[in-house]
């Protein structure tokens, strides 16, 4: 095997990708499509009221072709608006993807500074910790009825949720970044007679950049979870609006179309900032 | 009056020559109204007539009150505490300029729901002169948080919701009310396909149902209809609040047993091949209501005129759904993704009563859903009773004042007859598993019952 490495794993991905498909289509076919005509004994007239599933006994799971000729129609046309309940997926990307931008952005203001003070100091660092520790772990969905309680906005109690989730990956990493800067660069900066604010922006900053971008890089992802999650359960836009209104219909196909789609925006949402991260970083 | 004629005037849903229907002409009816003394004096009136009653529930203590004092002297005296001419003036100026055209409208996607949504593509809001926008909602805590947030300036509710969210049950009391009724029977209990010969409500120990909400017309009709077939609803069965379009999905994977759902859920579970109907709900109570139009007080007192106008589209909507011969275009109209969103043959068996039940039977009920606007205060005392039954509520209940607060029955009435309709009478019988209640004797029917958590 003379192939590089890279080609060999893109292979074996290509590979695998076929296999599931393959096993999926094998999966989904096959139910009661050779007979094609009603169970025995159906009156034709109930027939017609029924589905396809219960009469002919097709699978209720659709087949790939079927999501691959849903998924072309619903990209041929993106941006149609027909009315405040039904637009078309980029419309509803767009809605959800200005969300996460606006909730994660505040997040990274108030994180990023906020981190940093905690590790510059090793008593506030203890002190808050027990409260970032509690704090983080709770879902999307428990903040929600207190956001709409108390802030009385749908859309804005969204955005709320997504911070208060992607918050404290950040502040944790940039905390940790700046605390464990080394001290060597920090004592030659102070023999150079440096100053405070300096030293933030020329010593620290670059040092623990790595890592908090490492930290940015987690909530992102943890925001991207979290908007799907809000927006079920506010309704209205988006993509998770989306996944809701079609579950509603009980239309597995759109459901697996959106999945589709919420993995392949994470993962470059999650890739962009990979790259920001590899501009940072520095060998040591 | 002057103002809304004119939509009527060209109105293919009223024959009838004046606004009221009960003259030849215009002209006879002005001449009527004139010597009846007008509109104005009529809508106070009303009014008057509700807040006197809701003060003095005991007839005879009312009447004996009002001769001593003279009716005037007593209307004035409870006008001081009460702000008699909000609203008052909240339906005698319904047709003056709208202070809102504008409007959000929440709703859920099910049928229940059907005159606020085809109001929407079938022109009824904009013949009002409104601009509404409705929305769908993902639940029925959401469009209860998103009304009282002021989201939304009305929204589709379950007729127990606005009630309770008045009494603070649930939430903070915020005073709420309801206009219409959306729709009465349009339920069903739907049973999973394993248990199709497992009917009898007697067997159903041990149990999983699934219920829209705890403050539903559902939760309550199932209740009654276990314990009247002896099933104890909080030992020996599980009732969970599911939102409903889990719950096919939940019958499918066996999560639960069955739900007693709206439409077009039921359908759809067997549409989908998942569950059978077992009983409609009409079967435990006939004419039963079922969602409500609602909106908040404050609303109601800032905006009169935008209110009446709304309250206008609904009632004509609802006018228009119950007649059979539409409901097959309702179908059509509503099941779009920007509506329902839902299979058009799903729909029209459920509007039109026409239906598959899920073991091979194609079955015939055209009043399987109805849509009557009227709120009788005797739904709103019913519910009452079942919140007094089920420990929702705890202590003394002002069954009769809470029902006339919430329950807009005289508003409805004086709306109905401005458009032209009859409303019915005030009073209706109910009969629920064929046991009469008796709206004045609230506490003696709770006390009726074998099981109940008091």
């Amino acid at each position: 095997m003379s192939l590089p490495l890279n080609v060999r794993a893109a292979l074996v991905s290509v590979l695998l990708l076929a296999g599931f498909l393959l096993v999926w289509q094998g999966a989904t076919a096959g139910f009661g499509a050779s007979s094609g005509g009603l169970p025995a004994g159906m009156d034709p007239e109930y027939a017609k009221l029924m589905g396809l599933t219960a009469t002919t006994g097709k699978s209720a799971m659709p087949s790939p072709v079927d999501v691959g000729g849903q998924l072309l129609k619903l990209l041929s046309d993106p941006f149609y608006d027909k009315g405040p309940n039904d637009k078309g997926l980029g419309i509803q990307l767009a809605y959800s993807l200005g969300r996460v931008l606006l909730g994660y952005g505040i997040a990274v203001l108030v994180a990023v500074p906020l981190g940093f003070l905690i590790g510059m100091s090793a008593l506030m660092s203890r002190a808050l910790d027990p409260f970032i520790q509690v704090l983080k772990p709770i879902s999307p969905l428990a903040w929600m009825p207190l956001a709409l309680y108390t802030i009385k906005d749908s859309g804005i109690s969204a955005i709320f949720v997504i911070f208060i989730c992607s918050v404290w990956p950040m502040l944790l990493n940039t905390a940790f970044g700046v605390a464990s800067v080394r001290k060597e660069w920090l004592n030659v900066a102070r023999t150079l007679e440096v100053g405070p604010l300096k030293r933030a922006f020329t010593v620290i900053l670059p040092a623990a950049a790595p890592t908090i971008l490492t930290g940015m890089r987690i909530s992102i992802g943890i925001a991207w979870l979290v908007i799907v999650a809000a927006e079920m359960l506010v309704g209205g836009t988006g993509i998770g609006y989306f996944v809701w209104n079609e579950w509603n219909n009980l239309s597995i196909t759109n459901v697996i179309i959106a999945i589709l789609i919420i993995g392949v925006t994470g993962m470059v949402l999650d890739q962009i900032l990979a790259a920001v991260a590899r501009l940072v970083t520095f060998p040591e | 009056m002057a103002s809304f004629d004119k939509f009527r005037r060209g109105s293919r849903f009223f024959s009838s020559s004046c606004s009221c229907g009960e003259h030849g002409s215009q002209s006879e009816h002005d001449l009527a109204a004139n010597m009846t003394g007008g509109e104005e004096e009529r809508y106070s009136s009303f009014v008057e007539t509700a807040v006197m009653r809701a003060l003095f529930p005991h007839t005879p203590s009312r009447r004996a009150f009002l001769k001593s004092v003279g009716a005037s002297t007593a209307l004035a005296a409870v006008s001081q505490f009460l702000p008699l001419g909000d609203v008052t003036d909240a339906f005698a100026q319904g047709s003056g300029a709208l202070e809102k055209k504008d409007l959000k409208v929440g709703f859920i996607p099910i049928t229940c729901a059907t005159p606020i949504i085809m109001a929407h593509p079938l022109g009824f809001y904009s013949k009002q002169g409104l601009n509404v926008e409705v929305v769908k909602t993902a639940g029925w805590a959401v469009v209860r948080d998103k009304t009282i947030n002021k989201e939304y300036d009305a929204a589709h509710m379950l007729s127990p919701m606005p009630i309770a969210i008045s009494m603070g049950l649930g939430s903070n009391p915020i005073p709420f009310s309801v206009p219409a009724i959306e729709n009465i029977n349009g339920q069903a209990i739907t049973l999973a396909m394993k248990h199709k010969d497992r009917r009898d409500p007697k067997d159903w120990k041990g149990m999983k149902f699934a219920i829209p909400f705890d403050y539903s017309m559902h939760n309550y009709l199932l209740r009654y209809y276990l314990a009247q077939n002896g099933i104890d609803p909080d030992t020996d069965v599980q009732l969970r609040s599911v939102p409903p379009p889990e719950m096919v999905a939940n019958l499918r994977a066996e999560n639960i047993d069955g739900f007693l759902a709206p439409d077009n859920i039921a359908q759809r579970a067997v549409y989908d091949g998942v569950g059978f109907i077992d009983i409609l709900s009409k079967e435990i109570w006939d004419g039963h209501p079922c969602c409500s139009f609602s909106s908040s007080r404050e609303f109601v007192t800032t905006n009169p005129n935008t209110y009446a106008a709304l309250l206008r589209a609904i009632i004509d909507a609802s006018a228009y759904a119950q007649k059979p011969e539409n409901r097959k275009q309702i179908a059509e109209a509503i099941a779009p993704a920007n509506y329902l969103n839902a299979p058009v043959t799903v729909l029209d068996q459920v509007l039109t009563g026409t239906y598959a039940d899920g073991l091979g039977q194609v079955k015939k009920d055209p009043n399987r859903i109805a849509f009557e606007p009227f709120p009788y205060d005797s739904f709103a005392i019913w519910i009452l009773t079942q919140m007094k039954r089920w420990g929702q509520v705890k202590g003394d209940v002002d069954y009769a004042g809470i029902a006339k607060q919430v329950f807009l029955a005289t508003e409805c009435a004086s709306v109905m007859k401005d458009m032209g309709l009859a409303p019915p009478a005030s009073t209706k019988t109910i009969v629920v598993m064929g046991k009469p209640f008796d709206p004045s004797k609230p506490e003696a029917y709770v006390d009726s019952f074998a099981i109940k958590r008091i």
